[in-house]
Order: C-alpha cells, then sequence, then structure tokens
C-alpha cells in the first residue's frame, strides 16, 4: 500500500497522479478532479486564490489520506492540493485511488474530498469578473482536544 | 510571563493587517485567554470572533488548552478547501 499526499505550488498533472496508484491486484482505479469553475452564485468568475497553512495542511492531509486508505483497506491512495492563484479550469485537487473492488476506492475518494472541505486549513479567494474579489464562506472546522 | 505567536490566515489576516503577532500572556493562560486579551486591544482585533477555531502547534485544539513559551496559535476561519 502506498499512501501519498501534499500541498504544491505548481499546476496538477492527472495524469502524473494517476499513475501514482494502482497495481495488478486490482481491479478498480479511479481519478477525481476539483477544477475551478467559471461561476459562484450566478457571478461570473475568473479565478481562485487558495491560500494554506501550509505547515498544517501537509500534516492533515496525510492525516485525511491515512484515514481513508485505513477504513477502506484500499491499496493504493495520493491526493494532491494546489495552492496559489489559479484561472478557471485549472486543477485546484485530485485523489486517485486503486483497489481490488470499486466500492471501496469510491468511497474512500468521496471521504477524502468531504474531509478536506471539514477540515484542511486551506482557504479560498474568488476573483469575479467586475474586478470584485471575496473569500469563500467556509466550514467552521471541529476542535479536537489533543491526547 | 509567556510569548507566543499568533497567526492569522485568509479573512482574519485581512482583518488584522499582518500574518503574525507575538502575544505576551500570563503563566497558566489558555487559548481563551489568549483570545480575550487580542480582542481586549481594540480594532482591528475586536473584529475576531469571540469563540474562533484554533490550531496550537498545527493541531486543533479546544479553548481550554493551556500554552506555554513559544507555541504556535493559529486563528482558522471556516476552512474553504477542494
Amino acid at each position: 500500500m502506498s499512501v501519498h499526499a501534499a500541498l504544491t505550488v505548481d499546476p496538477v498533472e492527472p495524469a502524473a497522479v494517476l499513475g501514482c496508484v494502482g497495481g495488478s491486484g486490482d481491479g478498480a482505479v479511479i481519478l477525481f478532479l476539483g477544477t475551478v469553475r467559471d461561476h459562484a452564485d450566478g457571478r461570473p468568475v475568473l479565478g481562485i486564490r487558495y491560500d494554506a497553512y501550509e505547515a498544517m495542511a501537509s500534516d492533515v492531509l496525510r492525516e485525511i489520506a491515512g484515514e481513508a486508505a485505513d477504513r477502506w483497506g484500499v491499496d493504493d491512495l495520493t491526493v494532491i492540493h494546489r495552492t496559489g492563484e489559479l484561472s478557471v479550469g485549472e486543477v485546484s485537487v485530485a485523489i486517485a485511488v486503486s483497489s481490488p473492488h470499486r466500492a471501496e476506492a469510491y468511497d474512500a475518494s468521496r471521504f477524502v474530498i468531504e474531509e478536506i472541505k471539514k477540515r484542511l486549513p486551506v482557504w479560498k479567494k474568488e476573483r469575479y469578473a467586475d474586478g470584485q474579489d471575496s473569500w469563500v464562506q467556509g466550514t467552521t472546522p471541529e476542535p479536537v482536544p489533543r491526547s | 510571563m509567556a510569548t507566543v505567536t499568533a497567526l492569522f490566515f485568509a479573512a482574519y489576516r485581512d482583518l488584522v493587517g499582518s500574518g503574525s503577532v507575538a502575544v505576551e500572556v500570563p503563566d497558566g493562560a489558555t487559548v481563551a485567554d489568549l483570545v480575550a486579551s487580542l480582542r481586549g486591544r481594540g480594532a482591528p482585533f475586536d473584529g475576531l470572533p469571540s469563540e474562533p477555531a484554533v490550531a496550537v502547534n498545527r493541531s486543533y485544539a479546544a479553548h481550554s488548552e493551556p500554552l506555554r513559551a513559544g507555541d504556535e496559535v493559529a486563528f482558522i476561519p471556516p476552512v474553504a478547501g477542494g
């Protein structure tokens, strides 16, 4: 099993992410891409800037990936999250998973993107066609008491 | 007294006008004490929520968490990754 998680300022190459997973024992290989869309609540969007608390976000992303891989027993899982300035159509997050059967791959992939939205310390600022910009309303992470 | 570093991101960073502020807190102070002390400075700090999500040394923490000298306390606005 290989689990890989990283933040990057460089454009995400879907084929490279896909290439990180899969083996002869796998009957399912899936790739999820989150991309920058050209509208938000009916307002034209030109792009999004992603800011991160990098030191913590790397740890949290690894944690999420590890939890997903353990919980569904998938073979390989790679998740890459982009930071910096992105234009419409660019990939903001890529999740590749391989497992013997499809159900586990889909569930693990879904878990990773949902947990990213709940607890990864990353924020996005939308740039609109009218020249304005604003931070996207997010989700308040639950404080997790440390043992 | 102990010095801790308060970190601000995204909307909080815009509000405060800085990504990092050194704060002196009394020995035995908790996250809640730090938040109250910062907000007590007045503008712009009083614009921070009274119970923001925080991370102490890169782990999410409760407001009852005690602080030690050198701790890094990040104020985490609602997250929006993905």
